[in-house]
């Protein structure tokens, strides 16, 4: 029998993520006694059948569990492989490789910004609803959208799970004129990213801060993307190598998605905000004080902001790839050669939702024998449901069809992608007491 | 006159990685005309309204990997007029189908330290093995132009136009050389469905079957050009026992090449 005093409310599935899951949250005599993002991902089992494939088939296998952040995957596997290889790729061939990522940045950022975070805080169920209104402001984000789809076209092959990247480099480098064609949108977007820093600057942000651990990764000159340290701002700062003796992945019942944390310390959050505010001073001048405009300091420790940071990071996305390239050269060599040999390697790079690990350890002819691959949301998960611990019990007064947006608000922060997860995000609160 | 009913357009999600889905969110100069169209009834991705079925057209990523999900595509059958499949994983159970020629309990044990929390089938199975599907659309990812013209053409009840024939034939159609002839690289192209744009050989590279066999594909001939440019058994099953490795041309041509 159900107890009369408890009530069930269940509402939408949550939307706009990159893939499904569900979130529990249960209220007993006034205080929130449970919380669970629970990730459904029907499992796909990519580090079980990536044993016995060729270590050259690591970034196009591994680009397939995200069809929103493919270059992620397959850098992270690239770097893990050459590490493993004992190959550097540098020049400009490592910077072709920052560019098509700054096309995925602004892809993906651009993406999240207008089409799935902004609708939450004008109160519009989607992009498409915000059109009617706001027809202008979706046509921006469509070519912002486009212009990051573009780069990763031209240097890539094509916009979702490209084909030219490769361990020691591409298959085929770009002229110099193929490149110079995306210069002209390219300064457009930078101005309509400026705009877009401006124009969610402007949004109402709930008053939630939290003493959280950021982790991202930090390069010696540059704002991070595809290399450099392992650090956060309780004093972390390890090579990419050690990520398994400072990190661990733990199981829990309600998710496919393992969850990770900092040995001895516990949850962590990675993602725009963890690198906006551990490289603040790497960014662009022009970047800097567009934050600064926008009010932020150099550290930002409200989630929700994290779209005032998302747009910061396009900002910098566009500046970055138009001087890569006006800078570009034609490489001598499209890729590096490589030998096979017995070895393991590692891999780190800035997935546009944060630090995303690979491991391989490989055999004397290139067979893969292990791999570990932590994605970043995995890594947020345990913050994302501390996050909604702390809002929810601040806001038991809201009515719950409110307070169920606003969780899914909270959720969005992060940019979740389930999709290296999965299933319904089968949102519900159940109350024992309470309106 | 009264406005014609916009068709309802819905957008399910099973076992895949989101990219087929985006696609058509990446017809940037298209999107807000299609908007027009149809009624975006259902597409999590992109909208949290949701309205009710029955649904004029429902576009299907991802395959069936678990008793849910073999369950709920019974659901999605039942409440959509038309069911078009896009990508790899809708059509041929996608790269997460290599566990079909593996022990699944073996892989969850790779995985997951408590392997009793996961409940998975032991297969990766295409929608089209479950429900009767009206359009296949291949490709992983799906080409975002050959997306739109099949929604275009069901909505306005003709055939899709998407050729059958192999990526050799967009090879010659773009101008570019013949990987294999001029430089010996192995390439899956001869017997790999069109649609891509012969972007991989474009880019200097063999194609690796993304959009899966093409119509009546010679697979045995062509392993035998590959063996001549010296590709062994155990790269031939990895070629075939790709993102298309459970389409049954491509699986029965990998077992082919597998020891005993």
């Amino acid at each position: 029998m159900k107890d009369p005093k408890t009530r069930t409310i269940k509402v939408d599935a949550l939307a706009r993520v990159e893939g499904e899951g569900a979130m529990l949250v249960r209220v007993r005599n006034g205080t929130v006694s449970e919380v669970q993002l629970n990730i459904y991902e029907p499992p796909r089992f990519f580090e079980a059948f990536l044993r016995g494939r060729s270590f050259r088939e690591a970034p196009d296998i591994t680009s397939r569990i995200c069809g929103i952040c493919p270059i992620a995957y397959q850098m992270s596997a690239c770097r893990a492989m050459e590490d493993a290889l004992g190959v550097t790729v540098d020049g400009q061939l490592r910077a072709l490789r920052r560019l098509i990522y700054c096309g995925e940045w602004i892809e993906s950022h651009a993406l999240h910004i207008y089409m799935l975070h902004a609708p939450d805080f004008l109160g519009y169920a989607g992009v498409v609803e915000m059109a009617r209104d706001h027809r202008e402001i979706v046509e921006r984000a469509l070519q912002l959208k486009k212009i990051g789809n573009d780069i990763i076209d031209v240097v890539g092959g094509r916009a979702v799970h490209p084909i030219n990247l490769r361990i020691g480099g591409f298959y085929r480098v770009p002229s110099r004129a193929e490149l110079r064609s995306l210069a002209d949108r390219l300064e457009w977007a930078r101005d309509a990213a400026h705009e877009t820093v401006r124009w969610t600057a402007g949004f109402d942000f709930p008053d939630f801060e939290s003493d959280y651990e950021f982790v991202a990764m930090r390069h010696p000159d540059e704002y991070p993307i595809t290399d450099g340290r392992i650090v956060s701002d309780k004093g972390l700062d390890i090579a990419v190598r050690d990520f398994n003796t400072e990190f661990e992945e733990l199981q829990v019942p309600h998710s496919t998605a393992l969850h990770a944390r900092v040995r001895g310390r516990g949850s962590y959050f990675c993602g725009p905000l963890a690198r906006y505010n551990l490289n603040f001073d790497r960014l662009s001048p022009l970047a800097r004080q567009a934050a600064r405009d926008a009010g932020l300091g150099p550290t930002c420790r409200n989630p929700f902001q994290s779209i005032v940071v998302r747009s910061v990071e396009l900002l910098y996305a566009c500046e970055e790839a138009l001087r890569l390239i006006y800078q570009y050269e034609v490489p001598d060599q499209p890729a590096v050669a490589l030998e096979p040999r017995a070895a393991v390697g590692h891999g780190c790079t800035e997935a546009p939702r944060g630090i995303l690990y690979h491991r391989y350890e490989v055999d004397a002819d290139g067979t893969i024998v292990s791999a570990q691959i932590v994605p970043p949301t995995a890594q947020n998960q345990a913050t994302v449901e501390d996050d909604l611990r702390r809002f929810v019990a601040a806001r038991l007064d809201l009515p719950t069809e409110e307070l169920t947006w606003r969780c899914e608000q909270a959720i969005r922060n992060y940019d979740p992608c389930i999709s290296c997860a999965t299933h319904f995000l089968d949102l519900r609160i159940e109350r024992e007491d309470g309106p | 006159m009264a406005r014609r009913r916009r068709p309802k357009l819905a957008v399910w999600k099973f076992s895949s990685c989101d990219g087929c889905q985006l696609s058509l969110l990446d017809c940037e100069d298209e999107l807000l005309a299609v908007a027009g169209e149809v009624e975006i009834a259902y597409f999590l991705e992109a909208t949290r309204a949701t309205a009710a079925g029955p649904f004029d057209l429902s576009l299907v990523e991802g395959s069936i990997t678990t008793p849910h999900d073999a369950h709920r595509i019974h659901h999605v059958r039942k409440v959509s007029k038309r069911l078009i499949t896009i990508g790899a994983c809708a059509t041929a159970g996608g790269i997460q189908a290599l566990r079909n020629f593996h022990n699944v309990e073996q892989f969850i044990s790779v995985v997951y330290a408590r392997p009793d929390y996961i409940e998975t089938l032991r297969t990766s199975t295409p929608i089209a093995e479950h429900v009767p599907v009206d359009f296949e659309l291949r490709g992983c990812p799906v080409n975002k132009h050959q997306l739109l013209e099949v929604i275009s053409a069901l909505l306005n009840g003709r055939s899709p136009n998407t050729p059958p024939h192999s990526v050799c034939m967009e090879c010659k159609l773009r101008g570019a050389a013949c990987v294999m002839v001029a430089r010996g690289v192995p390439c899956l192209g001869p017997v790999t469905q069109a649609g891509c744009g012969a972007i991989c050989p474009a880019y200097g590279r063999g194609c690796y079957g993304c959009f899966g066999p093409k119509e009546t594909p010679n697979t045995r001939s062509l392993a035998g050009w590959w063996q001549r440019l010296d590709v062994d058994e155990r790269d031939l099953v990895r070629a075939f026992r790709g993102f298309n490795a459970y389409a049954e041309p491509f699986k029965r041509e990998s077992e082919a090449h597998e020891g005993p």
